[in-house]
């Protein structure tokens, strides 16, 4: 390991992680590291835990074994500092989870201001700034439920981006989506890979991960199956994958 | 003794109307402050802490207010203290009210879907700041049909209180009666009273639930 070339070590680094639901082994034994400004999708059948792993990666889950290292955080260990780990990663889940309650200027500027403590007017000014970056300008004001899904789901990842995350985490953020409304949030994220952003994430559209991820790790029964550039969709080696990008998962 | 129902009667009567609401304020305000303590706690990290608060929810919804009303009256009386009927109604009917209030509203802040939890546990808020700027302001909307319907059996149940020698309502009919000796029609000037007092806030409690009901558009302030 080079030590006076920081860019080289790894942003997320997974270990050998094991993690059990009861008698239900998820993961068992997934190792994979993210570099900086790496896109890397997550893939595989349900249940083959990928979206286990990577809410891992942000600790919803804890782990029962093994190494995860985000940011320089040690998030296998019961003593991280959860508070300074979000920070530097952001999430964005499937069913947006927008607070109701709250417009989309505040649910972008809250925790901007709760968390790092940022003025009231600064924050205004950066959730314009992450909202025109999603093309969502025009709803500053609007509350979630008046806003489309894909609206939504944009409006999420520039609550996400806010917080300006060294890492990003997306969990299969658009299959709560029609197709219409799936291109609008993929050429957002497509945008943000564009931009330099490290991401992981877990995805069912074939097509949009061969076109932006830069790695391909594709999970089958809880273990990395087979891992490789995206030209792994077009020519898997492992039976598995095979099936898997045959039965019809490979659109574009 | 007897003689008819007149003017002095029917004041005694809304001056002990008077102290239902009174009494039903104290109730609603002091069992709304020890209840919010008890949901926080039914649902806190600390296990002695769940459990202790889910012991006293049980022990409490286990007593008849009867009970826990002579008990706070009598039986802190026969250990020595003296304490007024409004001492001891007020008392016994915040531990009582607590107790509903504490698991209404916690059945109201678990209702908040868990990845809301999430999302705010995402962008680093800590617990404090989850619960107060997310978690609350949804469960408010959520709690606030049940607990107005909640308060009309507060309301009834402060008649209760007329067992400590408390005069409010059902009380003071009681004692206009013991001159009068005409419980029907004294009897049914009180019960309209308490439906008096009772309907509106029913009506009120039906109306926030149907406009819980027409969709999320009306949990966001205009």
């Amino acid at each position: 390991m080079q030590q006076n070339a920081p860019s080289s070590e790894p942003i997320v680094s997974l270990h050998n992680v094991q993690k059990s639901f009861g008698a239900l082994r998820v993961l068992d034994g997934v190792s994979f590291a993210v570099a900086r400004g790496e896109v890397l999708a997550l893939i595989g059948r349900s249940g083959s835990g990928k979206s286990t792993a990577l809410r891992c990666i942000d600790r919803f889950e804890k782990v029962d074994g093994g190494q995860i290292v985000v940011c320089g955080h040690r998030v296998d260990r019961p003593d991280v500092n959860l508070r300074a780990l979000r920070q530097d990663v952001g999430i964005v889940f499937q069913s947006y989870n927008l607070f109701p309650h709250l417009t989309i200027e505040q649910n972008i500027t809250l925790a901007p201001c709760a968390v790092k403590g940022m003025a009231t007017s600064q924050a205004k000014d950066l959730a314009r700034k992450v909202l025109a970056q999603v093309g969502l300008d025009e709803k500053l004001h609007a509350y979630p439920e008046q806003l489309s899904g894909g609206q939504q789901q944009r409006a999420a990842i520039a609550r996400s981006l806010a917080m300006q995350p060294k890492v990003m985490l997306f969990d299969e953020v658009t299959s709560a989506l029609d197709p219409e409304l799936t291109g609008e949030v993929l050429k957002v994220i497509e945008q943000l890979a564009a931009d330099g952003m490290t991401m992981v994430m877990v995805t069912h559209e074939m097509g949009f991960a061969k076109g932006i991820a830069d790695r391909i790790v594709f999970m089958h029964r809880g273990k990395v199956h087979e891992t490789g550039p995206a030209s792994i969709l077009t020519s898997p080696t492992t039976p598995e994958l095979t099936q898997f990008v045959g039965t019809g998962n490979l659109k574009s | 003794m007897g003689g008819h129902l007149n003017i002095n009667h029917l004041m005694f009567l809304g001056q002990g109307a008077l102290w239902t609401i009174g009494l039903s304020l104290i109730a609603l305000i002091g069992g709304g402050i020890v209840g919010f303590v008890i949901a926080l706690a039914r649902i806190s990290p600390l296990k002695s802490v769940r459990l202790a608060s889910a012991i006293y929810v049980q022990l409490i919804q286990g007593t008849p207010l009867l009970v826990i009303l002579f008990l706070g009256y009598f039986g802190i009386a026969a250990i020595g203290l003296k304490v007024s009927p409004l001492v001891a109604a007020g008392a016994s009917l915040t531990l009582y009210v607590a107790a509903y209030l504490g698991e209404i509203w916690r059945g109201c802040i678990q209702s908040v879907p868990k990845p809301q939890w999430e999302a705010a546990e995402g962008l680093a808020l800590s617990r404090t700041q989850r619960m107060v700027k997310v978690i609350l302001p949804q469960a408010i909307r959520i709690a606030t049909p049940p607990t107005v319907g909640f308060m009309v059996q507060i309301i009834k149940n402060t008649s209760l209180a007329s067992v400590v020698g408390f005069v409010e309502l059902m009380r003071s009919g009681q004692i206009v009666n013991n001159s009068l000796f005409e419980p029907f029609a004294i009897y049914a000037i009180i019960a309209v009273t308490y439906f008096a007092m009772c309907y509106p806030l029913s009506l009120f409690s039906q109306r926030l639930e149907r406009r819980m009901g027409r969709g999320r558009s009306n949990l966001a302030p205009a």
